[in-house]
């Protein structure tokens, strides 16, 4: 298991190698970028937005369910509702979310593509495909993912305020004074610098296990499963290590 | 002309083409043909350079591929066209785009010289009408003429066709080696063509390789086939009652011109 992990993995890096080349074509890598930048990242927004308008409301819900001490002040919740926003959910959840949407349309996109042989046309006509398939996935992804995170951490923290306005489990003016108080801009610059690494391993990852499909359809699906699985699992473990050495 | 000489390939420790040795004449449409399964595929991907034989050489007008650097196969690459057995169309490009592509990519022609380029090659194939279609609202038959066209947008000395007739009924079959033997004519283009179609093998083989098992059993044309001895091409050939009769049918033929 350790050899194939090891195969694996010098096998991916000879893969990043062939795709971080100088397109054959920046006219045409440009309009792919742009087409990429739509579909993987726009498309996107709508999930975001939802998602983290729903789980800014629960996360508000929840604090204050769980805060009743006299000893806590009142803005704590919304203190504590914007510390999840910005630390953890806006970053690490949301890719591990995007890596189930995108990853599995890059893994199966791609592994289509092998499979019906446009890779091996693109390779007879001497154009470097994974270069001309994957780097606008890549770079396009990995450009509009801080866009997508500041969104989910804008739209969570307005999901709470949504709460303190029509219920009245806390006051609005507590909940902004909440999520006013004590704030490290660096958190911000820290959940954006996790979803941009954190994209680039949804995008190279999941590139990666439709690029080298070998079958049929099953093989596809196989392969979108296995992009899914190792992303998550890869977002999870560099989550603690960027954690470790950006906020200590 | 395209050499093969002396491909050997082994997948998994499995051998599957033991010494394949053939050429391949410019300006005629040459066949591969063999039975599912006996290694033509693999020997044609060979030839392109999809896969490396473990042993022997390709020569393409003399130059030897595997002695090549990158530069020189990628300028070889622009000289070949691919057809591929399910077409391989790009799926979010309409046909004018698929037309388009290698031009777009390679092509120093201005924008408007390579869209005249398209059209010319869309027309050549005899596609009207479906410029702006995406591969999956046209037939399996126009895909095939869209790929055709695709493959020689760039004026390829050489075509490679992966079984141009898969899937295809026999009326269009005929109309698409029709298409490839006249345009293999027309630019004096090397043509490889795999097929396990005997309809092609009488209707365009000029030059026939028999694969079996990953061995070279027989090389002749269209006119002599027949007339082997070559128990494993005979039992190819003649698997079917109609070209049992056809054979029959030839022999009485060939008889009477004797006599004659």
């Amino acid at each position: 298991m350790l050899f194939n992990s090891a195969a694996t993995f010098g096998k991916y890096c000879l893969f990043i190698v062939q795709v971080f080349h100088s397109p054959d074509k920046w006219k045409e890598f440009f309009k792919k970028l742009v087409f990429e930048i739509s579909k993987l990242g726009v498309d996107s927004i709508p999930l975001v937005l939802i998602i983290s308008l729903f789980i800014g409301a629960v996360i508000t819900i929840q604090m204050v369910l769980n805060t009743t001490s006299p000893l806590i002040p009142a803005y704590s919740t919304g203190l504590a509702t914007r510390e999840i926003l910005l630390l953890e959910f806006s970053s690490t959840m949301m890719c591990l979310i995007l890596a189930g949407k995108v990853g599995s349309n890059i893994a199966s996109e791609i592994g289509t593509m092998r499979v019906t042989e446009q890779i091996d046309a693109l390779d007879i006509m001497g154009i470097n495909s994974a270069n001309f398939i994957v780097l606008p996935k890549i770079v396009g992804f990995v450009f509009f993912v801080p866009v997508l995170c500041v969104f989910s951490m804008f739209v969570g923290l307005i999901g709470g305020w949504i709460i303190a306005e029509f219920t009245a489990m806390i006051s609005v003016e507590n909940y902004v004074f909440g999520i006013q108080s004590f704030f490290t801009e660096w958190y911000v610059w820290y959940g954006i610098i996790k979803t941009v690494i954190f994209a680039f391993i949804i995008a190279s990852v999941s590139a990666y296990y439709g690029y080298f499909v070998k079958g049929g359809s099953r093989e596809v699906g196989r392969a979108s499963t296995k992009a899914v699985v190792s992303s998550s699992i890869l977002i999870l473990f560099f989550d603690v290590i960027l954690t470790k050495l950006l906020l200590q | 002309m395209i050499e093969a000489k002396n491909i050997s390939k082994w997948f998994d420790g499995q051998r599957i083409l033991y010494d394949i040795s053939a050429t391949f004449d410019t300006g005629k449409t040459n066949l591969i043909i063999g039975q599912s399964g006996s290694g033509k595929t693999v020997f044609m991907k060979c030839l392109i350079g999809l896969l490396t034989p473990e042993e022997g050489s390709i020569y393409y007008d003399g130059r030897r591929f595997r002695s090549m650097n990158d530069q020189e196969k990628r300028k070889l690459r622009m000289e070949i066209g691919v057809l591929f057995q399910g077409s391989a169309l790009f799926d979010n490009e309409t046909v004018l785009g698929n037309v388009m592509f290698p031009l777009k990519m390679f092509s120093p022609l201005s924008h408007e010289e390579q869209l005249e380029r398209a059209h010319f090659c869309i027309q050549r194939v005899g596609l009207t009408n479906a410029d702006n279609k995406y591969p999956s609202e046209i037939s399996g038959g126009m895909q095939k003429r869209v790929a055709i066209a695709r493959a020689i947008a760039l004026n390829p000395k050489y075509l490679f066709c992966d079984e141009p007739n898969s899937g295809l009924d026999p009326r269009t079959s005929i109309l698409i080696d029709e298409l490839l033997s006249d345009i293999t004519h027309e630019y004096g283009i090397t043509t490889i063509i795999n097929t396990h179609d005997m309809n092609s093998v009488l209707g365009i083989g000029e030059k026939i390789v028999f694969i079996n098992k990953g061995h070279c059993d027989w090389i002749g044309n269209d006119k002599n086939i027949f007339r082997s001895t070559s128990q494993s091409l005979n039992d190819f050939v003649f698997a079917s009652q109609l070209f049992h009769e056809v054979k029959n049918f030839l022999e009485r033929e060939y008889q009477a011109e004797e006599k004659e």
